[in-house]
Order: C-alpha cells, then structure tokens, then sequence
C-alpha cells in the first residue's frame, strides 16, 4: 500500500472514532442539543479527507501517520470542546478549518523546497521576537489571567506567542546547522546572534509573565543545540543556568513563588493570605483552588471514567467549577470523562506522534531537516509535558495550550504548521529513500 | 546527529510516560481520598445528580427525608428535604450542599446513593449513569413509630432530655427522642446553622443537634440500682430478702451518707427492711451498704454484662454514641475510666449511681430490657429494611443479641421488684389501668443543689414485656423521677401498648 492508501485507511478510522465521538456526547445530551451536532463529525471527515487530497498531490511519500494522529487530536479536542460548549465548538471548527487551510498552502507553497527557507533564517528569527513583543504594544496588547499574551486586533485575538515558536524553531534550525562546528568549538564570536535572537525571546517572555512559553522555549533550544552540537557540557551548563535562573526569578516574581507554593502545597488545614481578595482563607479555596479543582474533576473520573458528555463540570446552580477549563485544563476535562483508559491512550497518541516525528528527523539526509524536524516534535511532545504535567502537579502549573486538543485558534494554526513542516521533511527524505524525485 | 537524536527521543518518551504513571496516580491510587475532600465541587455536585434514597418510619405513611426535583443546566438535581422538620432530627440527621452530614444520613450514605457494593447494584447503577440517567438510592424503613416518636417529643417539650422506647426481644427501637431539637433543612439556608444553633431549650445549654438519647452522658442516680441489684441477686450475695437496718443514712469512711431528702427536705428513716423493700422505696443507705457488701468490681462487672463500657451497637454514627461507665475529668475532657484498682472508686455511692457514673438513655432502655428479656441484652436497631428504588429487600434486619447478663431468676426477681415500685414505690404516677408495669426512678443529684436530672427506667407488661423505655429529664428543680420522668414514659408506654 501506498504512502497516501494507508494515510487514507487511517483517516477513516480517526473519522470513525470521530463518529462514535460525537454520537456519544448526542447521546448523553440529547435534551440539550440537537442530532445536528452528528453532521460537525462528517464535516470535519470531509475536512481532513481535503487535507488528505493536497497531500496526496503535494507529499506523496510523506509518513502516513502524521495527518490522521493530528485529526484525531483535534477531533478530540472539538469533541469535549464542542460537550463544554457548543459555542465555543464552532468558533474551534472554525479554526481548524483556517488550519487546514494554512496546511494546504504551506504544502503547496513549499513543496518544491522548503529548504529555501534557511536562507531568512534572520527574517525568522527577528520574527520571532517581533511576534513575542506584539502582546506589550499598547493598544492591540491585552492581558489575560495574568499574563500579556494576546493580541487584539479589531474582533481578532490572537497569541502571536505561539507562531513565534514556530518561527524560532525554523531560525534555530538554520543557524544551528551553519554554525554548529565552530559551536561546538565554542567560539564565542558564533554564539553572538544566537544568544541575542534568544536572550531576546526569553526577555520579551519574562516580560509578558508567559512562563509556560518560556521554559518550553528554553526547552526547544537546548534540545536542538544538544542535537546540532552532541555537546553535553552545553546541556549541562545551560540546566545550571537554568536553575540559576529559576532562583532569581523566584526571589524576584511573587507570581512566580505563588505557583511554586501552590505546586508544593495546594492544600492548607489554615487559613493563609488570598492574593484575590487581600484577606484570608484556604489556599484550596483561593490560590490553588484550579489545580486541585481539576485534579478533583481528574480524580472523578477514575479507572473508565464518566462517559462522554456526562462528566460534571458546573457547580448546581450552573457556573463552571474549573476556569479555562477547554483551553488550559482540557485534560483535567477529557481524563474525568474519559477515565484512565481514554487519558492514557490520548497520552499514547502523543508519544506515537512524538516518535514519528523524530522517525522523520533520523531519515532525513540533511542537517537542517533533521534540526527543524527534531525541533517541531520536542516543542510538540514538551509542550504537551508541560500544561499537562502541570495540571498533574509534576511540574509547577504554567498556562498553555495542550496541542491540537486545546480551543484556541493561534495554536491550532501554529500545530498545523507542526504538521506541515514535519510532512514536508518527511516526504523529502522518504522519496530520497527510495530515489524517486521529491 | 541520529546519536543525539535517538537521545532525544527516548527522553520525549520519559516525560510523556511520566504523564501517564501521575494520571494512573491521581485515577487510581489517590481518588479515593481526592473525593472525600471537603471542597471537592464537583463531588458536591455529583451528590445531587443521585436520588438519594428515602428515609421513611416504620409502616412507610410518614417520611423523614426525601427529594425535591430540580431541573438545571440539562442535570436533574436532587435536594434534600426534612418534611417532618424536627422529628427524630438528631436521628435521621441530615446531608447539605456543603457535603455536610450527620446521623443516618452520614453512616447509612452508601445506602442512601446506592453506592454499597452489590454486583447487581453496581450493574443497574452503572446503566443508570450511562445516558446520563439517574441513579436512584436505596430506601431506609426504620423501626421508629412515628406517632408515638412525635408524643414523646411533645412530652419532653422544650424541657431538655431523651426518650428511648424499643422492643425488649428484638432490640428494635421504636422512639428515639432528643430534646431540644432543631429543624434538619435549617442547615443548608443561608444563616440557618447559626440559628440551630442557638436553640437552648429550657436548660439553657441545650446543643439541639446532639443526640441525647445515644450521647447524652448523664448520672444514672437510682435507676443505676437495677445494675447493683442485678449484681447482689445474680452472684448469689444477697437475696430479695435479705435485712437491711436503715439509720436514714450509711456510714462510709467514717462519713455519714444520707438518703435522699424528700421535697420537705428531711431525709426519710425506714428502719428494718429488705432489699426488695430498699429497691422499691430507693433507699440510698440500703443500697450503699450492698455496695461496700459486694464491692466496685463485681458491680462493674455486671454493668460491663448489660453493655457498659462498649459503645452499644446502632446504624448511627459511631461519633453520635457514647459508651457508659465510670468516666474522669481530665484536662477539662471526660474520658471513660475503668479503674484497675476497684479501691480508688466509692463503693456505697456507685451502689446508688451517684459517684463518677455515667450513662446513656440508650443504654438505661438496654437495662430495662435486659431485665424483660429474661437476662439477655438485645442489639438495638434503627433501620428495619433497606429497599432498593425498584422494591427489592437489599437488607433485612435480623434481630440479634449482645449476650446473657443475668441469670433468668434473677430477671424474674428484679422484674418482681420493679413491679413493686410502681405498685407502691416511687413509681407509681407510671400506673396504667390494667397493665402491670416494671419500673425503676431515679433523681440524680448534679451540681447545684436541689436540681436533678429525673430518670424512669421502664417495661410493660410486666409478664409479657412488649416495650422497654428510658427517660430522662435534665436540670428539674426539685424534680424527682417518680414526678418528672414517670409520667412521659407512661404516656409513651401507653401509646405503644394502645391503651
């Protein structure tokens, strides 16, 4: 079977489980929502099988499971979306329809050679620090649960943050296979632009309080520079400064000491000072309430969970109990209703992806499309590390997205350019494989 | 690169593993204890998403606890509602929106939301649940009498004290009274626990959501002479017969103890007596003088045969019991003493139930009944039947006992002496026309004087024992047992016997 059959067989299966999906939150709603919602399945089918045919013409030899692991994601994702609020589901399908379009033009745009793109890697790497910083410009720049991470732009909002990262993996990518020779000799001459390319991102995101990005930004690098320069000592003292770092802006954020004081202790006997209100009570009952909150909504859904759209998520007389539930904390939603089967397959879904993306970064032939490559897939699988290992308390909670699955436009569209990178790699070193002409 | 590469990947593995080995933890190991935490909204919740279970007295006409339907956001919710406000509040107890519980509603919860493990159960209940069905509770049916329940209450009034009433045979408690008493769907309004309480009741001290009856911890004062006697008869010391000498007072330790003073204030002198004489006109020296005869051990003993020193069995909660016995005052905390060395404790007094003794209603109507079971002391039980919502019996009480006390004989004999209490004692204002009733007073001195908690202790009828009762009545100035607490248990006596 062909690169695109077995892509297609795959696809049927997601939309399949897409299917049963949606029926399932029809069914346990029913009073509520009407047999319309059966259609968003066989829609959002037709939307990846329109993905599936431009890749088909466009990457033919590209990994075949790459495309139905991200439709199933987002299938997910639109699901409990679409079970927490219908609303909310229309704008997420929306999305994704612009990220798959988005996909669709960046495997059309670069189909010939994306390997041009090295050649501004600047332009990407200044890019990255120019969307980084749109947040802090007065007038677009607003400040959510706070951190200045969006912009507003007419009836738009946007995260610039999350095409940044985009963007710094493909500078990285570029310069890191220039220079790593001479990096690894450790001149320091070469380090300048790097470190100030950077050093830059990670200011702009101290600045705006968004230290989920920040350390999955720190993360990105160094995995990538350990890549380009198989030279551990860099691993090893750039963890020191990490935590250097990490103790400096300890001493120096409150914000940063209440989520480590939240992590360590989300639960008092006493009643300690509430940020929120000036006055006292119960850190559960303030600070820390969202974390254990969701490990409650967690909890509750034990061995098999509740089912699809009958998990509980509102108090009695109706208002949410966990804020930013479909974005931040989707997982604390989907592993409630979905129980420790469907959580750990959705964890395992991440690692086959996770692994086939590096798959594609070992077979491709050159240093660049081995680091863009390797760089999409550890910023995707870290990514996933971070907000839902923060949501599990094994790491400090810092907001952001989980990939594909959270609502939220800018990190759909920024995990379809993850996908198209990593396809466009992939069918460039799988038709080199077998000598036919990419 | 690939080395570099291979690395990498093998650490993206690690993280997301160690994703899945936190989410196995917090699903599978800590869920339990993250759903009995207190500010678990989503458990608080899922409480209402449950039709718990109905809680009905016995014949099912009168309810204690049921739901009120309502309809939010596409959930059907279910709130608890008391439609018997104060009736056997303490009892029933309640469960609020705050996941607060107590009485029955705390300890028989599994039951109530169905979630007591029953393969059948766990199959209808996970089919309710799919769908996002109701999953309905199982239903209580008590023993209580909800008629007579109501009467003893009106009886106690706001005066502050209990009434237990049960069937001496099978244990099965028939009223379980508890004044003052409070209004369970107070809790959950805004303001509503502050004002249960400030309910006093006529002591002034009242804590309405106590449950007297199995918590309260009073001075057993002359009821507390059924145990003496039991123990003098039982062991073979004394008989019925045996002669007393009463000065109007006993000598102990070189110190006079006086008998009980009459309302005119002058301690009563009867001379020669026996001890079922001693028995029926309560005389206290009669009774010190079998006291220092036996001795503190073999008193307690038998008080350990009737239940003493065992928090007696009952579906409440095991917080809302008490046990009975000698109990010490330390660091302003009363804790259960048993005195290993029996010389430490004041024979003559305990004899006569003042001393260091403590008891429960609960464990008074035990006594009574043990007396009228022939020496066998029944388990008391709350709960008759629990009924699943589609009608099938899940649990049937059996009644059982908590082993032989006292010999038959000495049942008889006590039961005869008893008699002669309400026939010509201090008893007689529990007389019914045509019933022989058995009964012991008591008027247990407390720390002010001429205040008494009042005490009845009762069976009828005395040759056929359907029902047993204790009552007590705090902080009755001037009030002896005979005139306070005789009359309620002859009410509630009647009203269960239907005469």
């Amino acid at each position: 079977m062909t690169y695109r059959n077995r892509e297609l067989a795959y696809l049927i299966v997601a939309g399949v489980l897409t299917g049963v999906g949606f029926a399932s939150v029809y069914i346990a709603q029913k009073s509520q929502i009407s047999s319309g919602s059966l259609t968003y399945a066989a829609f959002f089918f037709a939307l990846y099988l329109v993905a599936h045919l431009v890749a088909r013409f466009t990457v033919p030899y590209a990994d075949p499971y790459l495309l139905p692991i991200a439709a199933l994601l987002t299938a997910v994702g639109l699901t409990e979306i679409y079970r927490l609020g219908p609303t909310d589901a229309f704008r997420q399908g929306l999305w994704v329809v612009i990220g798959v379009l988005v996909f669709a033009l960046a495997l059309l745009g670069l189909r010939r050679d994306y390997r041009l793109l090295e050649n501004y890697k600047y332009l990407f790497g200044l890019g990255a620090i120019a969307l980084l910083f749109m947040p802090l410009l007065p007038g677009i720049g607003q400040r959510v649960n706070g951190a200045r991470l969006w912009v507003h732009v007419g009836g738009l909002q946007f995260q610039p943050g999350e095409l940044g990262k985009i963007s710094l993996i493909v500078f990285l990518a570029a310069y890191l296979r220039e220079k790593r020779e001479v990096l690894a000799q450790g001149r320091l001459k070469d380090w300048g632009p790097l470190l100030v390319i950077w050093g830059g991102a990670m200011l702009v995101l101290f600045a705006t309080d968004d230290l989920g990005s920040a350390l999955l930004y720190y993360g990105i690098f160094l995995a990538m520079l350990y890549v380009a320069t198989a030279r551990t000592s860099f691993v090893l003292v750039a963890l020191g400064l990490f935590l250097v770092g990490s103790v400096a802006v300890y001493q120096g954020t409150p914000h940063v000491r209440e989520r480590v004081t939240n992590w360590l202790h989300p639960w008092t006997t006493g009643k300690v000072y509430c940020p929120f209100t000036g006055g006292t009570a119960l850190r559960q009952d303030c600070a820390s309430y969202q974390e254990v909150q969701s490990l409650y909504s967690i909890g509750h859904g034990g061995f098999g969970g509740t089912g699809l759209g009958t998990g509980t998520f509102t108090t009695a007389s109706g208002h949410q109990i966990i804020p930013y539930l479909n974005t931040d904390f989707i997982y604390s939603a989907l592993a409630q209703e979905l129980g420790l089967i469907g959580a750990s397959a959705l964890l395992m879904v991440y690692m086959v992806f996770a692994l086939r993306g590096f798959r594609v970064s070992l077979l491709a032939g050159d240093g660049f499309s081995k680091l863009l490559a390797a760089g999409l897939t550890f910023g995707f699988a870290f990514q996933t590390f971070i907000i839902v290992g923060g949501i599990l308390r094994v790491i400090p909670l810092t907001g952001i997205t989980l990939p594909l699955v959270s609502y939220g436009g800018s990190s759909v569209i920024s995990n379809f350019f993850v996908l198209a990178g990593l396809m466009l790699v992939s069918h460039r070193a799988n038709a080199e494989l077998e000598g036919a002409s990419p | 690169m690939n080395r570099q590469l291979n690395r990498l990947a093998i650490f993206s593995v690690i993280l997301l593993v160690a994703l899945v080995a936190a989410t196995t933890y917090w699903q599978a190991w800590a869920a339990g204890s993250l759903q009995a935490k207190q500010d678990n909204a989503i458990q608080r919740v899922v409480q209402f998403t449950i039709a718990r279970g109905l809680i009905t007295g016995n014949g099912k006409s009168v309810v204690f606890a049921t739901n009120k339907k309502q309809k939010a956001n596409g959930q059907t919710l279910y709130f608890r509602r008391y439609p018997e406000h104060g009736l056997a509040a303490q009892t029933i107890g309640y469960s609020t929106a705050s996941r607060a519980q107590a009485g029955l509603e705390q300890s028989m919860n599994d039951y109530l939301t169905g979630a007591n493990t029953d393969l059948s159960n766990a199959f209808r209940r996970a089919l309710d649940s799919l769908g996002g069905g109701t999953v309905h509770g199982n239903n209580l049916e008590l023993t209580l009498r909800p008629g007579v329940q109501k009467l003893a209450q009106a009886q106690l009034g706001s005066r502050c004290g209990a009434v237990v009433a049960m069937n001496p045979h099978t244990g099965a408690v028939y009223v379980m009274a508890s004044s003052p008493t409070y209004d369970p769907n107070l809790i959950d309004q805004p303001g509503g626990y502050a004002k249960v309480l400030k309910i006093k009741g006529d002591c002034g001290d009242g804590f309405a959501l106590l449950n007297r009856a199995t918590s309260g911890l009073y001075t057993p004062g002359s009821t507390f002479k059924i145990i003496t006697a039991a123990a003098a008869l039982d062991s073979g010391a004394l008989t019925p017969d045996s002669p007393f000498v009463d000065p109007g007072y006993c000598t102990e330790y070189g110190k006079k103890v006086s008998n009980a003073n009459n309302p005119d204030q002058t301690a009563e002198t009867y001379g020669r007596v026996t001890l079922a004489q001693g028995f029926q006109h309560s005389i206290n020296s009669v009774f010190c003088n079998v006291g220092k005869q036996i001795g503190v051990k073999k008193i307690l003993d038998y008080a350990k045969k009737f239940g003493f020193y065992k928090t007696p069995p009952l579906e409440t909660p095991a917080g809302e019991r008490s046990p009975s016995g000698l109990y010490k005052f330390v660091n302003h905390r009363s804790l259960l003493d048993d005195p290993k060395d029996p010389n430490s404790v004041d024979p003559g007094r305990l004899a006569f139930g003042q001393s260091t003794m403590l008891v429960t209603p609960l464990q008074m109507a035990m006594v009574a009944s043990t007396v009228a079971n022939g020496g066998v002391v029944p388990k008391p039980y709350l709960v008759q039947k629990v009924v699943g919502p589609d009608g099938s019996t899940i649990r049937d009480t059996k009644p059982g006992n908590l082993g032989r006390a006292i010999k038959p004989q000495t049942a008889a004999d006590l039961t005869a002496m008893m008699v002669s209490v309400v026939q010509g004692g201090t008893g007689t204002a529990a007389q019914i026309p045509g019933i022989q009733v058995a009964g012991k007073t008591g008027t247990a001195e407390s720390s002010v004087p001429h205040v008494y908690t009042a005490w009845f202790v009762c069976f009828a009828p005395a040759d056929n024992p359907q029902v047993a009762v204790a009552v007590v009545v705090e902080k009755q100035a001037n009030g002896f047992g005979g005139a306070v607490a005789a009359p309620i248990a002859k009410a509630v006596l009647q009203a269960l016997l239907h005469r």
